[in-house]
């Protein structure tokens, strides 16, 4: 293989998937964050603790995050919409797949830029029209990317980053959400 | 795959009995689709010292030709098939293996696995919970069309299966609903000859089990959208969507008497597209080479024609590229199965082996059977006809030869050893 330095360590991975063929139950991970109401619609987010490889796990330090709604919903904005979030979860969680699979092609990037956008009716958040859904109606995600590779190499880059993206999937498809009283 | 062994154990006096739970080509009578034909054209259709001499060497069998080819194999190489035979269990002993069969024991050196990937139709769990108003089907069961009540079919998998079936259901006049996950597109010509013909000679399927880059992922591969039909028509998601067919994302759960679709539809669409045109260019590759040149254009092509009728006389037609899957604007991402839109439901999704009667412990946990290139981990204990068992061609029936010859080689030199 070419050696490229994208920064995605693929071999530690390739290793992992490896040793985790074998050993199911060190693969499943829980990811928690835990949310704070503030006031009117502000809430603050806090991101460290995860359980994966069989026990209690951290990141390096607690991550916070505000979420607000903009001034046009007559809220403070405070910090960023929910629904901005995910489209946050999404472009990341794709572009970190194109660096990987590209490093495991010994593909050198240059650039990665993407926009997203979600296309959302907020009448079905309103209660305006029952027949408008909630969440988004469609999600587009536009890559720019510069690299040493052809464009069909560069769009299989794309495409695997989606076949194998956590939040791709969880946006595509189904989860089941319980949320209850403590 | 258990005559084609038998051929070559003859070959070499070694003692052996072929068992078939039926008769001779029973999963061709019984468990196939009345309007199936081979992915294959017929100058591919071989077995070991038979081939095919009718007189159309570009069309494709029919399930019943089929048949008669293998009973016509099963006659010549006068292999010794005990048919009606059912294994129950092979268990492994001091020096082989016992089998037991619903007609008695037996003990044996070697036992040679031939019974195939496709025992059992998959079908996810979550057809449970599809409500009782809607009829479910898998391909052992679907006959013809005029088996299922009048309505909307939602067909769940685009394999060769899924595309076939989904066609045929909305030639009836019913409407037609395609879920879509991965699958491998491919046309049925390229540059004027079948793309079997480009995938046999330009070396793709012969590439070994040991060179494959994700051996998991390639034997796991859901059969190409391939149809054999005398007019030789490509049946991918544009023909079917000019049908009138309408292609939905795949199906990932019910909720409350709703199939829940996913929106990824596009991007499996992508990726078929890539890999097509991956495929597309390692053919053009290959006939860029002198390999191409000799064998198959100009100088030598001569000697070849009327031999092989597909492709040898002349040359291939200029690189074609085709184009791109059309993404429906929009896909629905859930569907009523309560409403009544969909009166049926066709399962393509797949098909796994069933060894519930191997005692032997060289299943994984998915239900795969664990070999090196058709030599299982347990002494004298081997398998034909599995996905890639030892090349790419390993499930076609021109795969068939050369895998029961190294596989029984193997088993040969296993018994001498041991003698």
């Amino acid at each position: 293989m070419t050696t490229v330095a994208n920064g995605v360590n693929v071999q530690a991975l390739l290793d992992a998937r490896e040793v985790l063929k074998g050993a199911p139950e060190a693969a499943q991970f829980t990811w928690r964050a835990s949310a704070t109401w503030q006031s009117g619609v502000h809430s603050t987010i806090k991101v460290q603790s995860f359980f994966g490889l069989g026990q209690e796990q951290s990141h390096k330090q607690e991550w916070v995050f505000e979420a607000d709604h903009p001034e046009v919903f007559a809220a403070e904005d405070e910090g960023i919409t929910p629904i901005e979030y995910l489209l946050v979860g999404l472009a990341s969680c794709l572009t970190g797949g194109i660096a990987s699979v590209a490093e495991n092609r010994g593909i050198q990037l240059h650039s990665v830029e993407s926009t997203v956008e979600g296309g959302h009716d907020i009448r079905g958040i309103l209660g305006a029209d029952s027949d408008v859904r909630n969440g988004f109606n469609d999600i587009k995600v536009t890559f720019n990317i510069d690299a040493d590779a052809s464009r069909q190499e560069i769009e299989a880059l794309v495409a695997q980053s989606q076949k194998r993206s956590a939040v791709f999937d969880a946006l595509t498809n189904p989860t089941n959400v319980t949320v209850e009283v403590a | 795959m258990g005559l084609a062994a038998s051929h070559f154990l003859s070959d070499r006096s070694i003692d052996h009995v072929v068992f078939e739970r039926g008769e001779v080509a029973n999963s061709w009578r019984r468990e196939r689709w009345d309007s199936l034909r081979l992915l294959t054209p017929n100058w591919q259709s071989r077995l070991p010292g038979l081939r095919y001499e009718g007189p159309d060497p570009d069309g494709y069998m029919t399930v019943g030709e089929v048949t008669e080819f293998i009973e016509r194999f099963a006659a010549v190489s006068r292999a010794p098939v005990r048919t009606g035979v059912n294994v129950t269990s092979v268990r492994r002993t001091g020096d082989g293996y016992h089998v037991t069969t619903s007609h008695g024991e037996i003990h044996s050196r070697a036992v040679v696995i031939a019974s195939g990937a496709c025992n059992q139709p998959t079908v996810p769990p979550f057809k449970d919970a599809v409500p009782g108003s809607v009829r479910q089907l898998t391909p052992f069961g679907y006959r013809d069309p005029a088996q299922l009540p009048d309505g909307g079919v939602l067909v769940v998998g685009a394999s060769a299966t899924g595309v076939q079936l989904a066609a045929e259901l909305k030639r009836s006049g019913r409407p037609v609903t395609l879920s879509v996950g991965e699958h491998v597109r491919l046309p049925r010509t390229y540059r004027g000859r079948d793309v079997l013909w480009w995938m046999d000679a330009s070396g793709v399927w012969d590439q070994r089990y040991d060179e494959v880059e994700d051996l998991t992922r390639a034997r796991r591969l859901p059969s190409p959208q391939l149809i054999g039909t005398p007019e030789r028509t490509t049946l991918d998601l544009n023909a079917l969507a000019s049908m009138g067919v309408e292609l939905v994302g795949r199906w990932s759960a019910v909720r409350d008497g709703r199939a829940l679709l996913s929106g990824g539809l596009r991007n499996v669409l992508s990726l078929a597209d890539l890999k097509m045109e991956r495929l597309l260019d390692t053919f053009d590759e290959w006939a860029k080479t002198d390999k191409y040149a000799d064998k198959y254009a100009g100088r030598y092509a001569g000697r070849y024609a009327g031999r092989y009728a597909d492709g040898y006389e002349a040359e291939a037609g200029p690189p074609e590229r085709f184009a791109p899957t059309r993404v429906p604007e929009s896909t629905r991402l859930h569907l009523d199965l309560r409403s009544g839109e969909i009166a049926a439901i066709v399962w393509a999704t797949g098909f796994r082996p069933d060894y519930g009667w191997l005692d032997v412990p060289v299943v994984d946990a998915k239900g795969q059977l664990q070999h090196e290139g058709g030599v299982a981990g347990s002494p004298g204990l081997y398998a034909l006809g599995l996905p890639v068992l030892r090349r790419r061609r390993s499930t076609f029936m021109c795969g068939t030869e050369d895998d029961a010859r190294a596989v029984i080689d193997h088993l040969a030199r296993y018994l001498a050893v041991r003698r």
